[in-house]
């Protein structure tokens, strides 16, 4: 539960707190719980609630839409694999990385997307998990960051780049010539 | 007819939203011709697989 939270926050104590929280709230309201669902779903939900609670402070007093230097880079690195027609250039164009599933299965993998996930810049990272780790639909997303639409796109394909020239260059390619 | 830079944006949307008709289509058109936004969209395919994954094993770690 602590790594679920710090992964979301990227704050140690906050996601202490939350967890806390989370779990003294479950246990002072453990007669609602009555098996209705699994306890650990159910202790999950709570815990959301209580990322998102910290998410909704902490947007009041950040800029969640302000572009970050490592962002900026993102960005540059990104525009770096086009030609000027916007067609990739003939080194950058995605390859296929073959049977996803047997990646999936490699506790190596999952270190390199442990780094590649912590290496996102703060502000990306959020948008990123909230839409893939706490579920939350693009709208909610937007609407609890406060920022528009077009920009949580812009975020989510920022980090989804990111995060795919990571994996590509820290396994995918790497594998490649260890063969 | 759109460029490979455009086609990535809308694969990324495509993983959060039912692109509509309008949008579909032509993105169809180019994957047909166009093996790098082929793979680009297995490899998001992929990211999204391995994030739930991860969220999975990270929710699991300590409640068991």
């Amino acid at each position: 539960m602590l790594r679920f939270a710090r992964l979301q926050l990227r704050d140690a104590a906050a996601a202490e707190d939350a967890v806390q929280d989370a779990l003294l709230a479950a246990m002072s309201n453990a007669k609602q719980f009555a098996g209705r669902a699994q306890l650990k779903t159910w202790v999950f939900s709570i815990l959301r609630n209580k990322i998102v609670d910290h998410i909704r402070q902490q947007a009041r007093t950040t800029n969640a839409s302000a572009l970050s230097g490592a962002d900026e880079n993102l960005d540059q690195t990104f525009d770096s694999l086009f030609k000027s027609n916007a067609h990739w250039t003939p080194g950058s164009r995605p390859r296929d990385w073959g049977d996803p599933q047997a990646a999936l299965h490699q506790q190596n993998f999952w270190n390199v997307f442990d780094v590649c996930l912590n290496h996102l810049p703060e502000n990306t990272a959020r948008v990123f998990m909230m839409r893939e780790f706490l579920d939350f639909e693009t709208p909610e997303v937007c609407q609890e960051l406060g920022i528009t639409v077009n920009n949580c796109n812009v975020i989510l394909h920022r980090a989804r780049n990111a995060l795919r020239l990571c994996l590509e260059r820290g396994w995918f390619a790497a594998g490649e010539t260890a063969c | 007819m759109l460029n490979c830079k455009e086609i990535t944006h809308l694969l990324s949307e495509a993983q959060d939203r039912q692109l509509p008709l309008s949008e579909r289509l032509p993105v169809r058109l180019h994957l047909v011709l166009c093996q790098g936004c082929r793979n680009y969209g297995k490899q998001l395919d992929l990211l999204r697989a391995a994030t739930r994954g991860y969220r999975d094993a990270t929710r699991d770690e300590h409640t068991k």
